[in-house]
């Protein structure tokens, strides 16, 4: 009973094994790689662990205050930035293992040629609240 | 409307359709169907036989869900024949209990299932506690319910995954509208009802001796108040009277087990009128008490703090050297005790590492306010 973010990067993350980026994969493997990540958002609903799953466009803005009465400072996209986040998923599971082993079966979805894209997916735990007996 | 009863009649429901010859997940989920008109309805038209109401009405769902006139018919019959009935409420409630925490089940799966069949909350009330969607307690719930459909649901189980399975619940504390911590506390006196067993009580007593400090807990900022900073005046003393004749009846049957153990450390804390009065050397002989009756390392931990209270911090020092450095809190515990040694720069450091490994948000604030007052009284 502990939630991970399954973390997704457009870039950032090191180079996975089948490294063609999805401009250049054929629509039909554009589908099989959608429908992977569709099948396995359901199967985990279907065993209990499925709390959320969210992709995000790569374009961003940043946005700072800029002092009372004043609208926001607004800058970006930088171009440069080094990491960028793709999208997540949110699973609730029993155990870290499971969380890892999970995570691994989400990198196998396929890519170029229909094989295993290998992506690196990085699992973080999140801060829940506090356990009421401590001492 | 009174909520409260409709959870407590929930497992006698459950075991009145068991007697009329309907499977654990079939009567379970009736009763659920029930529940969740019961909620829906009652406010308005209080009925005024509440578990005649949820019979009535969760055998109706059930022959709705079951269309066959063949095996209507059959089920009709059993239920003309159905007397008093040879088995009691208690030993059929108790029957859930087990089912419920089977160890065959994951220990969230226990979880949702024992909130569901012996707590009578619906669903979304279950996945709003645990934040998750509704879609997907409700899969969790169905797919532990399929795990025990061959388990039969006569047989007594190890009351220790019962005990288990409540305690996660307790120490859940409290993250939604739905308050965990109660409803542990209130499924814990309905089976310390029906069985007879010291760790039942001993568990019940520790769950009654922390939730008498909860108000004391936690500063209007939400921000943790630990124990020794703890204003002993909100402490609730009639829960802790209670825990500690609770515990005390337990203790006497001299058949000690963890949760008796960490309730003695609990009522000592309790116990004492101010921090600097709490009984140390005692609180240490419990933990090697607990220490010999679970392998659990965070018990070597705890005991290591207590030991720095009794001994001295050298002592404490010592104690912590012979444990794992990779225990969780471990960190947090070696910057406390090199505080009390007057190490405070060591301290400081130690308290920032630990907050970056901190498990909870709660936790990480209170560590990092903890390096942040030792390194500004540094700098003044």
């Amino acid at each position: 009973m502990a939630k991970f973010l399954l973390l997704k990067h457009y870039r950032g993350a090191p180079a996975p094994i089948n490294n063609v980026s999805m401009d250049r994969w054929t629509p039909a493997e554009i589908s099989a790689h959608v429908q992977y990540m569709n099948d396995f958002a359901a199967r985990l609903e279907g065993t209990g662990e499925f709390v959320d799953g969210q992709a995000l466009a790569p374009e961003g803005t940043w946005v700072r205050y800029d002092g009372e009465g004043r609208p926001p400072v607004t800058d970006g996209p930088f171009a440069e930035t080094k990491d960028l986040i793709a999208g997540w998923m949110v699973i609730d599971v029993d155990s870290h293992d499971r969380a890892i082993e999970l995570a691994g079966e989400l990198s196998a979805a396929p890519g170029a040629g229909g094989a295993p894209i290998h992506e690196w997916l990085e699992v973080r735990p999140f801060l829940a609240e506090p356990p009421t007996i401590t001492d | 409307m009174d909520e409260v009863l409709l959870r407590a009649l929930t497992p006698s429901v459950i075991s009145v359709l068991g007697h009329r010859g309907v499977d654990f997940a079939a009567a379970e989920d009736a009763v659920q169907d029930a529940l969740v008109e019961a909620i829906r309805t009652w406010p308005a038209d209080p009925p005024r036989d509440p578990k005649g109401w949820l019979v009535t009405v969760a055998w109706r769902r059930f022959l709705d869900a079951t269309r066959a006139d063949v095996a209507r018919r059959r089920r009709e019959e059993v239920v003309d024949n159905e007397g008093t009935g040879t088995v009691s409420a208690v030993d059929d409630t108790l029957a859930l209990y087990f089912l419920c925490a089977h160890p065959s089940l994951t220990p969230s799966s226990a979880v949702a299932l024992t909130l569901r069949a012996v707590g009578g909350l619906t669903t979304r009330q279950i996945a709003s506690a645990y934040l998750v969607p509704e879609a997907t307690m409700a899969q969790r719930i169905s797919r532990a319910k399929r795990t025990v459909s061959g388990v039969r649901f006569d047989r007594p189980g190890d009351v220790a995954t019962v005990l288990r399975v409540l305690y996660l619940v307790f120490n859940e504390g409290y993250s939604g509208d739905l308050d965990l911590a109660a409803e542990a506390i209130r499924l814990t006196r309905q089976l310390a009802a029906t069985i007879d067993h010291p760790e039942v009580t001993g568990l019940l007593a520790l769950m009654l001796l922390h939730h008498a400090r909860r108000a004391a807990r936690t500063a209007p900022d939400g921000s943790l108040v630990p124990l020794a900073e703890q204003d002993r005046g909100r402490w609730d003393t009639e829960l802790i009277a209670e825990g500690v004749e609770m515990l005390q009846a337990a203790l006497v049957r001299d058949r000690l087990g963890e949760f008796q153990a960490q309730a003695a450390i609990a009522a000592l804390h309790a116990d004492a009128p101010t921090a600097e009065q709490t009984d140390w050397v005692q609180i240490v002989e419990w933990y090697d008490e607990l220490a010999r009756v679970t392998d659990n390392p965070v018990v070597r931990l705890n005991r290591a703090v207590a030991v720095g209270e009794a001994d001295g911090a050298r002592a404490g020092l010592a104690a912590l050297a012979e444990l794992d450095a990779s225990l969780p809190r471990y960190t947090a515990v070696a910057a406390y005790l090199h505080e009390r040694d007057g190490d405070p720069e060591t301290a400081a450091r130690l308290y920032a590492d630990a907050a970056l490994h901190a498990p909870n948000l709660a936790e990480r604030d209170h560590l990092t306010r903890q390096a942040a007052r030792l390194n500004t009284r540094r700098r003044c």
